[in-house]
């Protein structure tokens, strides 16, 4: 019996290996050779404007301060994205099952459009003659700028991801029965205590789903910045991006920064997994 | 062979003689009738060669409405053609490089035609078999990428220069040419190209150096200036400069002159914007047709381009891409007002200062690369 269930995986298993597996080891093998195909660690030390001769780093040609920034995007993004999410998340679990199927449609119905027409309509909402400035100039503000700066970046992530932080919440959240919350209310428990004693504790995983498929696909994004941040500060995506098309492609310093970044996200996960210390399937995963 | 193509060429020739009687009757007609520039379909289609020709265009780039070039060309020389098209010279260049694709005839820019040359991908042309090359302006012939003119015929031209609103923008600021990007009165409202190539040779004209300077010290000198530029500029763009600039959003932006009749068309465009090139000169570019080096039927390719280079062809092909035609006889078929327009036929003193592209070497390419890469930090 186990040995047919394994066998079932093969599919994917081939699929990994072709799409994954080997496109990793090319990363891996760009990134540290060099033309002649010689190992070098020149790709990586070109990442950190390290000098090996003088054995020091000249942090302004470095890409550190291009990572930092994608960083703290992907983190305002994550931050904000949790913050709308989580109450919403919550009531759409306590609603009645057809309310709750209606909901998440709702939640999931803008996923139905590619990213970059929506990136698209959001440029044009927020652009100084579009719908937000023509709407708050009814009442005699604006225009404001928003179009063109971090916060159009961070608001076009928000709006792209969204759905990926509230669909894990839920599937947690509508786990948490109705009795272990009246069981804390009858012991005596207020409301802030049943959110913080029962709640929170018991939608921990849904949360730490949610906050790894909204960080990682922003840390990593491209061309939005440049759609809605009017591409004045490239984030690392653009950047690996313009190391594989463009006049001076230069694969080896891309894959190399493809690289950093993969390792990055890793110990990001590999942090929100520390905080996850229960290993109770039962809580764990998206289940939709 | 060669007998066979005299004949052809004559074919050609005097094809073109009787249809150079056509068109005069159609301008006075009332414009709605449908103009005749030129019609190839009364006259009697050639006996089938057998031959297929592959050529390789822009996309958007021929003309298949005025004249419908293609059709025309199979119905008069009996030839077939297979068209078909690519988005950029680097996609071009990858897949002809790869050996991958046999085609015949490519159309790609000024650099590309430069880089395809060195690495032998090119046939030189018999001129003989394209008499009508003599109908391209010779501002247009011999540039830096194909010094003695041996493998390409020009097709389309253009350059870069200024979009800017005139009802924001004050008429005698316009006079500090490039500077215009630079001034602090209108931060905020410029636009910049984003593309490294086309913003450090903007900065380079500007600084009076050569935009194929290899000279690390002057392209420093030029991405100090962009640094400086930085913070007065909206936004770093392609494309959007259309939507931008229709929408007043931004006021002054350099790009393509060609895309004016986007920008500045009467309906959907923004009829305040108006296009300038600074006097310091500006880059040129030019999009040339060329036979490569593996095609098994070079003088049937030769007869294309021949037959691109016919007047009326020539024209309609002017016509539905909106660029500027380097050749002579198509332009005098244009309206005075658009053969006349400053936007696509700048003065000439500014084109005498102006340069083509020539591809750079790899060090020069990467050295620009990593200066871009550190302007946007």
């Amino acid at each position: 019996m186990k040995k047919k269930t394994t066998a079932l995986a093969a599919p994917f298993g081939i699929w990994m290996a072709i799409f994954t597996i080997v496109p990793i080891a090319m990363v891996l093998w760009f990134a540290f050779t060099d033309a002649n195909g010689q190992f070098t660690l020149a790709n990586v030390q070109e990442i950190f404007a390290f000098d090996p001769s003088k054995g020091e780093t000249l942090w302004e040609d470095s890409f550190v301060s291009t990572i930092l920034y994608s960083l703290w995007l992907g983190f305002l993004t994550t931050v904000i994205s949790l913050i709308i999410a989580y109450p919403l998340a919550f009531s759409i679990s306590r609603a009645t099952e057809r309310v709750q199927l209606t909901m998440v449609m709702l939640v999931m119905l803008p996923m139905w459009m590619n990213f970059l027409l929506r990136t698209q309509a959001i440029k044009s909402l927020l652009s100084e003659s579009g719908l937000l400035n023509q709407f708050i100039g009814l009442f005699g503000f604006g225009p404001l700028e928003i179009l063109n700066t971090d916060a159009a970046i961070v608001i076009g992530l928000v709006y792209d991801f969204l759905p990926y932080m509230i669909l894990p919440l839920y599937s947690v959240m509508v786990k948490i029965g109705k009795s272990e919350i009246e069981a804390a209310q009858d012991l005596g428990a207020n409301t802030f205590s049943v959110f913080r004693r029962v709640v929170l504790p018991l939608s921990v995983p849904g949360i730490l789903n949610g906050i790894t498929m909204v960080f990682v696909p922003s840390v990593s994004t491209f061309v939005i910045s440049t759609l809605l941040g009017g591409s004045k500060r490239m984030m690392i995506g653009d950047v690996i991006e313009s190391m594989f098309v463009g006049e001076a492609p230069n694969m080896g310093v891309g894959s190399a920064l493809s690289l950093v970044l993969m390792v990055l996200i890793f110990l990001c996960m590999a942090c929100t997994r520390l905080v996850d210390k229960s290993d109770d399937y039962e809580k764990g995963g998206l289940t939709l | 062979m060669k007998r066979w193509l005299a004949v052809l060429l004559c074919a050609v020739l005097i094809l073109q003689m009787t249809a150079c009687s056509a068109p005069v009757t159609s301008e006075e007609e009332s414009e709605e009738e449908e103009e005749v520039v030129w019609d190839w379909e009364s006259l009697p289609a050639a006996e089938k060669t057998g031959v297929t020709l592959n050529v390789y265009n822009w996309g958007e780039y021929i003309d298949d409405e005025i004249v419908d070039v293609n059709r025309a060309f199979t119905h008069l020389t009996g030839i077939e053609v297979n068209y078909k098209t690519f988005d950029s010279n680097e996609d071009m260049y990858a897949l002809l490089s790869s050996g991958a694709a046999d085609y015949d005839v490519v159309i790609p820019s000024d650099y590309t035609i430069g880089k395809m040359i060195e690495h032998d991908m090119l046939a030189p042309l018999n001129f003989d078999h394209i008499p009508n090359y003599k109908y391209i302006d010779d501002q247009y012939k011999d540039l830096l990428y194909d010094p003695e003119n041996t493998y390409s015929v020009p097709y389309t031209w253009g350059v870069v220069g200024i979009f800017y609103n005139t009802k924001y923008v004050d008429e005698a600021d316009l006079e500090q040419g490039w500077e215009l990007l630079w001034d602090e009165k209108y931060s905020g409202r410029i636009l910049m190209i984003n593309n490294p190539r086309d913003a450090f040779g903007i900065t380079q004209k500007m600084l009076g150096y050569s935009l194929n300077s290899t000279d690390e010290e002057e392209l420093w000198t030029c991405y100090e200036k962009l640094k400086e530029q930085k913070p007065l500029v909206q936004a770093y763009v392609m494309d959007q400069v259309y939507d931008r600039m229709i929408n007043n959003e931004a006021w002054i932006a350099p790009y393509y002159n060609g895309d004016a009749c986007i920008i500045m068309d009467e309906e959907e465009g923004n009829p305040d914007v108006d296009f300038f090139v600074p006097e310091e000169g500006t880059n040129f570019f030019v999009d040339a047709m060329c036979v490569l080096k593996n095609s098994k039927h070079k003088a049937e390719a030769e007869a294309y381009i021949n037959f691109m280079c016919i007047p009326e062809v020539a024209y309609a092909n002017a016509e539905y891409i909106g660029y500027s035609s380097p050749h002579t006889a198509g332009r005098e078929m244009q309206d005075e007002e658009l053969r006349n327009d400053p936007v696509y036929y700048p003065k000439e003193d500014v084109l005498d200062r102006s340069e083509v592209y020539i591809t750079l070497p790899e060090e020069t390419n990467q050295y620009v690369a990593d200066l871009w890469l550190k302007l946007k930090r």
